[in-house]
């Protein structure tokens, strides 16, 4: 992992999200999963981010404007600087024979990039409304739902499940899935294991998502 | 001198930004093992970050056998902030360390304090322990200064000025964001606050002081010996930079050479000699 001031090269919108691209610099992508820490210009602390696409020379990431810092990273112009710090974490193990990704609103942002590693395996998308499900372009062989669909009710048989989501969504795998990799959130305030604030009890065991996480494997 | 915060940074998963610092200082040692205070934990304001750890921590018998031991592999003077729930508690912990500089975790704003002062604390710890024992007082005294002479006389070696402060942050629905509804704040908001805890006890004590609240650049962390203290440490930085400590370093550096000063001693309480002549000058105005 490395910490480096990277420029952006270019900022779209995809339904409510921004795609924000920036150069690749020095900087490993890493694994599907893992997640690179952006400095949100005029916050005090950096935003943690999944990498969604690693074209050649390139990060991108799929941010959710929810508040002033996914807003400020939004709003920058290409030719602006931040520092990327990453990657971070654990990510998805790729040694899965029959994959299904599932994801669940800006829960698809590493979807996309883990899609081309694992050579475009069927996928399963979830969204809020039509405008939201315009992110669902970026997951190739992804069927994708807009009315309420419990995730349970998926054909989930059978496949190794890789998801990333709501947190219900994600208990709701859990409880039926041996075996699935699951990405889960929490509030941080460093992304590498210093600040404690991500820790989660799981199976009553803490684990700081940062460095334990963000991906945890429920138990086969 | 550059420490850590306790609690802003896990030298074992980050021993690259630990090796920049001239002691490491560890998360809080409890007796018991604490998993901490519910999520959320982290909280952003525009002024500083709010946390609510809870101490969480492997616990005393877990730190000493498997903890310890892999942290003086890093060959770094290491700090072991202690805490507990009575002056008891405290003591048994330092009693039980060998080999480094304690300090006394006084002042957590997230979890229940002990029943006896700070004072009574550093006594029972002082009786326990001939290592170095530094007291970590809360600014939300006050008169920081008394409780620094008191803490004195008990025996205390050193001050760690300044833990965070307790405060809240409601989101959109109007309800606290922590888990426990208030945290501590630390960054940017707490540097005044620092600075004059500091300027008080260094006027108040004989104490080495480590300084700490809102450090970011070489430019804060001189304010901060110019107040009083004699190391500087760094906590929400480290969040956000973790090459913080060597860019603080050398910003420091550059910020003495400009002021003509070889070393940070010559800085420590600075801002008390430029003091006297003020009040004078402000007596000498109030008589005109």
């Amino acid at each position: 992992m490395r910490r480096e001031p990277l420029t952006v090269t270019d900022r779209e919108a995809v339904g409510p999200y921004t795609l924000l691209r920036v150069e690749r610099g020095g900087l490993d992508p890493g694994l599907p999963g893992q997640f690179f820490m952006l400095e949100a210009p005029g916050r005090l602390l950096p935003r943690p981010m999944s990498l969604c696409l690693a074209p050649p020379r390139e990060l991108g990431f799929l941010i959710d404007p929810i508040g002033p810092g996914t807003q400020a990273l939004c709003a920058l112009e290409p030719g602006a600087e931040i520092h990327v710090f990453g990657p971070l974490g654990n990510g998805f193990r790729l040694d899965v024979e029959r994959p299904l990704l599932v994801g669940g609103g800006i829960g698809i942002a590493p979807l996309p990039y883990l899609s081309q590693r694992l050579g475009e395996p069927p996928a399963v998308l979830g969204f809020r409304s039509e405008w939201h499900a315009e992110a669902a372009a970026l997951v190739p062989n992804a069927e994708v739902v807009v009315e309420p669909t419990l995730v349970t009710d998926c054909c989930l048989q059978g496949f190794d499940v890789l998801a990333c989501g709501p947190e219900p969504m994600l208990e709701a795998l859990r409880a039926v899935c041996p075996g699935a990799q699951l990405a889960w959130e929490a509030p941080m305030a460093c992304g590498y294991g210093a600040c404690y604030g991500c820790a989660v009890e799981l199976d009553g065991e803490w684990k700081r998502l940062c460095v334990e996480g963000p991906v945890l494997s429920v138990a086969a | 001198m550059l420490l850590n915060a306790s609690g802003c940074l896990d030298a074992l998963t980050a021993p690259d930004t630990a090796r920049q610092l001239d002691a490491f200082v560890t998360k809080t040692v409890t007796p018991l093992p604490r998993g901490g205070n519910p999520p959320v934990r982290i909280a952003e304001t525009d002024v500083g970050m709010l946390n609510s750890i809870g101490l969480a921590n492997p616990g005393r018998e877990a730190f000493l056998a498997e903890t310890l031991p892999r942290l003086r592999e890093l060959g770094l003077p290491l700090w072991v902030s202690v805490g507990g729930f009575s002056a008891a508690e405290y003591a048994e912990t330092c009693a039980s360390l060998e080999g480094v500089t304690i300090e006394l975790n006084l002042s957590c704003p997230n979890v229940d304090e002990a029943p006896e002062s700070a004072a009574e604390i550093v006594a029972a710890c002082r009786a326990a322990t001939s290592l170095p024992l530094y007291a970590k007082l809360s600014p939300a005294s006050w008169d920081v200064a008394s409780v620094a002479r008191a803490v004195e006389d008990a025996g205390a070696d050193g001050l760690s000025l300044v833990n965070t402060l307790r405060g809240m942050k409601l989101g959109p629905d109007l309800r606290p964001v922590l888990g426990t509804g208030t945290g501590g704040l630390s960054g940017p908001a707490l540097k005044p606050v620092a600075l004059a805890a500091v300027y008080a006890c260094f006027q108040a004590t004989e104490l080495p002081i480590v300084g700490m609240g809102g450090v970011a650049t070489g430019g804060d962390a001189l304010d901060l010996l110019a107040a009083g203290a004699t190391a500087v440490a760094l906590g929400t930085v480290l969040f956000s930079d973790p090459s913080a400590p060597a860019r603080i370093r050398a910003e420091l550096a550059a910020e003495l050479a400009a002021r003509g000063l070889s070393s940070p001693e010559q800085a420590t309480g600075s801002a008390h000699s430029e003091a006297l002549p003020t009040r004078k000058h402000l007596d000498l105005g109030s008589r005109v």
